[in-house]
């Protein structure tokens, strides 16, 4: 025990890695460095595991999949495909945890399941966590390690990861919105009954407040510069929560889904005016409504890491980050969680990757872990080897099944040296430069949904790419596929 | 609250050539975080022989065409753009672009160029001017 008392785990200190956060990012960062042997510390504002788990999303219904029962076993690798949001664990009884405590009412899990299934997963994996202790601050020491001030103390290390979620409230630069409430600050659905409801924002929690409201407010009115996406939207898993407002939009059931570049919101006594400019369809736009709602999303609370040369992007909402999730290379201020969105990929045909979501960020921070640990550690992670005979299977079997490809398509890969030593890689980062791994493999979909094995071929210091073709039931197995990939190698 | 980032995006886009004839709710609608995209110094921004990019326009920073053989590297600079020949023909590019500074664009991703240039028809029209303008030098 700590002087004074505390039983808290990671007092202040040297440590080699400071793992900052307790949501799903920094559970799952802590997890994947333990695995490699990487000592560190992990500090959390909050007092228990779950992040923004913890809070939102407000109408207590999250949009990716967790299926209880699926084609695969729990705890294999092909289960995790259908799986969406339990974190990774390799021991037996850590793996799969959210869709074990989900009451099946639907396909996916509550707020309170998800956030369940967290601290199921900090307690079984033992993922320790100092609670209560407040990251406040950043600085570079002279021996170039960073130096992390919080509310217990100081802690010096040589990487940092900032698992801190994007959760701080962002509102878009609205003339008048600062007095509108914000996604947050949503009332109880009873206090819109009857009531005319402009929510500012077409994406997830615009819509995730207009389905919540709807049958309760008069009428639910939504407004922002670009279209909403409807191919899009009918392939992902967040048509859970635009199906309904949108169909009501459509049919001219008195939602309406604005194309509106909103110039200001004004307070009218007890209501608001929102005027704005049509976009797709040209025109003044002038609303008196009762209530206004800025569903305009969140930014990383990156506090004064700017100051130690972290970059935005997305209206400096989200951090620039490297392709292994680095503010800069050799930086060591690395992220996980949501926030890895800010190392976008290729973002081939415009498909972007699963970053900003658990079954994305889960396998970044896999990789992430054991490029820190080999950047800034100097410890060589060990890497499988496929048996050279096995090495055209193998690559097809990872492109019909991989979560990892599946997930984050043209984003990770499957990369193979000639001697068969293997690993997950960004796809960005081993086309640059493919450290000693001669081929990759990657999932790739492109615009019309099709998807598609690709492979690169590192060749002289470029790479050559191969485009296999499609199959009706994505399985990319069997002998046609298998001489079409030799002929590529 | 970033008041100040959003104005930034729409300046900057109204401050090109290529934009200069829309107004702000166009510029609003094309100032999409999805599509803002930032580079460091030397990283490749389009790479030879990749399929699946998208068209560029730079709105800071500074880059380099790189291609094989060809000693001088064509610099471009805030308002020019790249990726139009791949995007527009669906072909691999057959050059890299390198950021030469730290370097911040906006991605119009292939699929959604043709319906882009459909809504914009004042965009395509610049475009057309520059991509001739590009052809007479290279016939000069």
């Amino acid at each position: 025990m700590a002087p004074g008392g505390d039983e808290r785990p990671f007092p202040p200190g040297d440590y080699p890695v400071v793992v900052v956060g307790s949501g799903p990012g920094g559970l799952q960062a802590s997890y994947c460095l333990s695995r490699l042997g990487v000592e560190h510390a992990v500090v959390s504002a909050d007092e228990a595991p779950g992040g923004m788990f913890r809070l939102y999303p407000i109408f207590e219904r999250l949009l990716s999949w967790s299926k209880p029962d699926a084609p695969a076993e729990k705890g294999t690798r092909a289960y995790e495909w259908f799986d969406h949001n339990s974190l990774l664990a390799e021991e037996p009884g850590c793996s799969a945890l959210v869709p074990q405590l989900m009451d099946r009412s639907f396909m996916v899990p509550s707020r309170d399941e998800m956030e369940r299934g967290m601290a199921a997963f900090a307690a079984r994996a033992g993922v320790s966590v100092r609670y209560g202790c407040r990251w406040e601050g950043t600085a570079r020491a002279d021996d170039g390690r960073l130096v992390l001030t919080t509310s217990d103390g100081e802690y010096r290390c040589r990487a940092a990861v900032f698992a801190l979620g994007v959760t701080t409230p962002w509102k878009s630069p609205i003339p008048g919105i600062e007095e509108v409430p914000h996604y947050v600050e949503t009332r109880s659905p009873p206090d819109y009954r009857g009531r005319r409801v402009f929510v500012v924002g077409k994406r997830n929690s615009g819509f995730e407040i207009a389905d919540g409201l709807l049958p309760w407010a008069r009428q639910v009115i939504l407004g922002s510069p670009r279209p909403v996406q409807t191919s899009v939207i009918a392939l992902a898993t967040v048509r859970v929560r635009y199906l309904q407002p949108y169909e009501d939009h459509a049919l001219g059931g008195g939602t309406f889904a604005l194309d509106l570049a909103v110039e200001r919101i004004e307070r009218t006594g007890e209501g608001w005016r929102v005027v704005g400019q049509g976009t797709t369809r040209s025109g003044a736009v002038d609303l008196a409504v009762d209530d206004v709602i800025a569903a305009t999303g969140f930014s990383t609370p990156l506090g004064d890491l700017p100051a130690l040369g972290v970059r935005t992007v997305a209206q400096g909402r989200i951090p620039a980050l490297t392709p292994f999730w680095e503010s800069a290379p050799g930086s060591g201020i690395y992220f996980a969680g949501n926030a890895t969105q800010g190392a976008p990929g290729l973002r081939k045909h415009g498909v972007g990757a699963a970053s900003a979501a658990v079954h994305g960020f889960r396998y970044n921070a896999r990789v992430m872990a054991g490029h820190l640990a080999a950047t800034h550690l100097g410890m060589q992670t060990r890497r499988e080897r496929v048996p050279s005979d096995r090495l055209v299977p193998f690559l097809l079997e990872e492109a019909t099944s991989a979560p990892e490809l599946w997930t984050q398509k043209s984003y990770l890969a499957r990369a193979v040296s000639a001697d068969g030593e293997t690993g997950i890689v960004p796809l960005a980062a081993w086309l640059d430069d493919p450290g000693g791994l001669s081929t990759a493999v990657a999932v790739e979909m492109d615009a019309g949904g099709t998807v598609y094995p690709a492979v690169y071929v590192a060749s002289g210091g470029d790479f050559r790419e191969h485009l296999l073709p499609p199959q009706h039931l994505n399985d990319f197995r069997g002998p046609e596929y298998e001489r079409e990939l030799r002929a590529a190698l | 609250m970033a008041m100040t980032e959003r104005d930034e995006l729409v300046r900057s886009l109204s401050g090109l050539a290529l934009f200069a004839d829309l107004g702000d709710p166009d510029l609003e609608a094309i100032a999409d975080p999805e599509w803002e995209r930032s580079f460091a110094a030397g990283e490749r921004v389009l790479r030879r022989g990749l399929s699946g990019g998208g068209l560029f326009v730079i709105l800071d920073g500074e880059a380099a065409v790189e291609i094989p053989d060809e000693r001088e590297p064509r610099r471009l600079r805030r308002g020019d753009f790249f990726g139009e020949v791949s995007t527009l023909l669906v072909c691999k590019p057959t050059a890299d672009v390198v950021a030469r500074t730290e370097l911040h664009c906006l991605e119009i991703p292939g699929p959604q160029l043709e319906g882009f240039l459909l809504q914009y028809p004042h965009v395509t029209f610049r475009m057309l001017q520059t991509v001739t303008r590009r052809l007479r030098d290279l016939l000069e």
